[in-house]
């Protein structure tokens, strides 16, 4: 690929991408988990878990640390495909479709799911690149498509104005709260149905935080967005749906305000109270 | 306030400790530096880097070590090459395809230390043996084969040890891109190019240095190789022999042959840092 400043990048710029045109979504866009069992080893870490998610809005799983969230968060992408001795049993169906039954394309599935990690990890190329490598690998050829993408999705994030003079440059030269917002336009970049979230602002200060989180409440107008989250405020902030694990069951779920106002375990009440985190 | 006293008396030791370690160091490279520029500087020609060894070269009349250092050169590249196309591959898959804590893992890892330690002249005979049972005389070939067998366990350890120290948070990042493995292995290798060049220094400077190996291997002659099959000269046994020529202007060729040899590893050094810090500038 030929170097292109920054100059004929904005040319590109034909329209206002600040609306994201995303593709149809499939009739039946949901996330459903049945009966699923994880082991690691010998230890059994999900328990039982039952669980649908509701599209179009932000579902927070929540519980002490080891309590099995981002296990639970990585069964959905097949993360734990990389990882031996990981036993799943149960199913888990992403648009009617059971990820870990037969004839299933890992690759389509974690297409489907847009993943932010913990701390922000950039690839290691130019800022361009970093967005630009989803779509690639994914098959878009023709530079002004690649271009468009780039340009659309760091607008999206609120990283266009700040990168646009030095979009050759090293990802590593952004601060960490703008490697994060990069690394979500990465991900969406490959145009996902889902984003993932695993203590995606634990690494932030609290004005990124701020930032991410704003992001994630304009994401779910148009995806839905699982977020494992260890502060329960902002669970509180940004979540409709609450997901309370602990020891890899799910002890309580439902609706934010139901869920803190109206806690109906004990465990929750306890947890919520700050009793144990 | 003893104990306080005691702690700074402990820091200052070990700056100095540090320090005259370093300067120790320093001064044995300096002296050997020092000597190869003091005998080998008279002795370098013109002649020297651009003439076969006439007849009675080796006596003391005209001509230059042009065969060793083609022949040094060749061999490195052909030795390089193999060992580059086995461990490369090597280290990806241990490091990347297989699991963290593989058995298999471990025993290459082992086997690789053990070759690590075993002496070049181990690896000289060894390739002898295996070109006696190939059929394969004294040639380029043989050399290649033998010092490849020498630096793979020093590029495949050296290079194991970058790979081994990447953070697992960007092959995760790719994977969960949805990259295919060996799309996640082309991104993992631009952030892992230095430590390849450490690596391939590290093999070079160790294979085009070595005498043992090539001696049985190689062979020897005054001419430039043409093809694999023939014998090749190299500049360690190129300087072994003029050092034991009883005249002593030979015997400053041989400086001079050695100061070649490090002027080699010095410009070989200097392109691959230049190359290597050209293709990673986006190194996270």
């Amino acid at each position: 690929m030929k170097n292109i400043g920054a100059a004929s990048l904005s040319e590109n710029r034909v329209s206002d991408y600040n609306e994201i045109t995303l593709r149809k979504l499939p009739a039946s866009h949901s996330i459903s988990i049945r009966d699923l069992n994880v082991f690691i080893g010998n230890n059994h870490i999900l328990n039982d878990i039952n669980l649908t998610i509701p599209e179009k809005s932000i579902t927070c799983i929540i519980g002490p640390s080891g309590c099995g969230k981002s296990t639970l968060l990585k069964t959905l992408n097949r993360m734990h495909d990389e990882t031996p001795d990981v036993r799943i049993e149960g199913e888990v169906y992403v648009d009617d479709e059971n990820i870990y039954g037969n004839n299933i394309n890992v690759i389509d599935i974690r297409k489907k799911m847009g993943l932010l990690a913990q701390r922000p990890c950039p690839l290691p190329m130019s800022i361009f690149d970093n967005v630009a490598y989803g779509p690639r690998i994914h098959g878009l050829k023709k530079r002004k498509a690649i271009n468009q993408t780039v340009i659309q999705y760091l607008q999206y994030v609120g990283l266009w104005d700040e990168v646009r003079e030095r979009i050759r440059t090293s990802a590593s030269s952004l601060s960490i709260g703008q490697q994060q917002r990069l690394c979500l336009a990465r991900g969406l970049a490959i145009e996902p149905e889902y984003i993932l979230g695993d203590e995606a602002t634990s690494a932030l200060d609290p004005i990124s935080t701020r930032k991410i989180e704003e992001m994630f409440l304009k994401l779910k107008e148009k995806y839905t967005v699982i977020l494992v989250t260890h502060t329960l405020r902002q669970a509180k902030r940004i979540a409709d749906h609450i997901v309370f694990m602990y020891m890899g069951r799910i002890i309580e779920s439902g609706p934010t305000e139901e869920f803190f106002n109206n806690p109906k375990d004990k465990l929750t009440k306890d947890y919520l109270s700050g009793s144990f985190s | 306030m003893a104990i306080k006293n005691l702690k700074y008396q402990e820091e200052k030791i070990f700056k100095i400790l540090m320090i005259l370690s370093a300067i120790s160091i320093m001064s044995i490279l300096f002296h050997i530096i020092g000597t190869i520029l003091y005998k080998g500087l008279p002795g370098l020609s013109w002649d020297m880097v651009t003439k076969l060894p006439g007849g009675g070269f080796y006596l003391g009349k005209e001509g230059g070590v042009l065969n060793a250092i083609v022949g040094s050169v060749y061999l490195i590249i052909g030795s390089l090459t193999i060992s580059l196309f086995l461990s490369v591959p090597l280290v990806l898959y241990i490091n990347f395809y297989l699991p963290v804590k593989s058995v298999f893992t471990s025993i290459i890892r082992f086997s690789f230390d053990i070759l690590f330690g075993v002496p070049s002249i181990v690896y000289g005979a060894f390739g002898f043996a295996l070109m006696m049972f190939l059929g394969i005389r004294a040639s380029l070939m043989g050399g290649i084969i033998a010092v490849a067998f020498l630096i793979m366990p020093i590029m495949m350890r050296s290079f194991d040890e970058v790979a081994r120290l990447l953070p697992r948070d960007l092959p995760d990042a790719l994977l969960s891109l949805g990259a295919t493995k060996y799309e996640m292995i082309k991104v993992i290798l631009r952030q892992l190019m230095p430590g390849l060049v450490t690596a391939i220094l590290l093999a070079v400077g160790r294979g085009i240095g070595d005498a043992a190996t090539v001696l049985f291997t190689a062979g020897y002659t005054d001419n430039i190789p043409v093809s694999l099959n023939q014998p090749a000269a190299t500049l360690p046994l190129s300087i072994f022999f003029q050092l034991g020529s009883p005249v002593e202007e030979v015997q400053n060729r041989a400086y001079a042959s050695a100061l070649i040899l490090t002027g080699i590893i010095l410009v070989l050094s200097f392109s691959a840092r230049y190359f290597s810090s050209k293709y990673s500038k986006n190194k996270i």
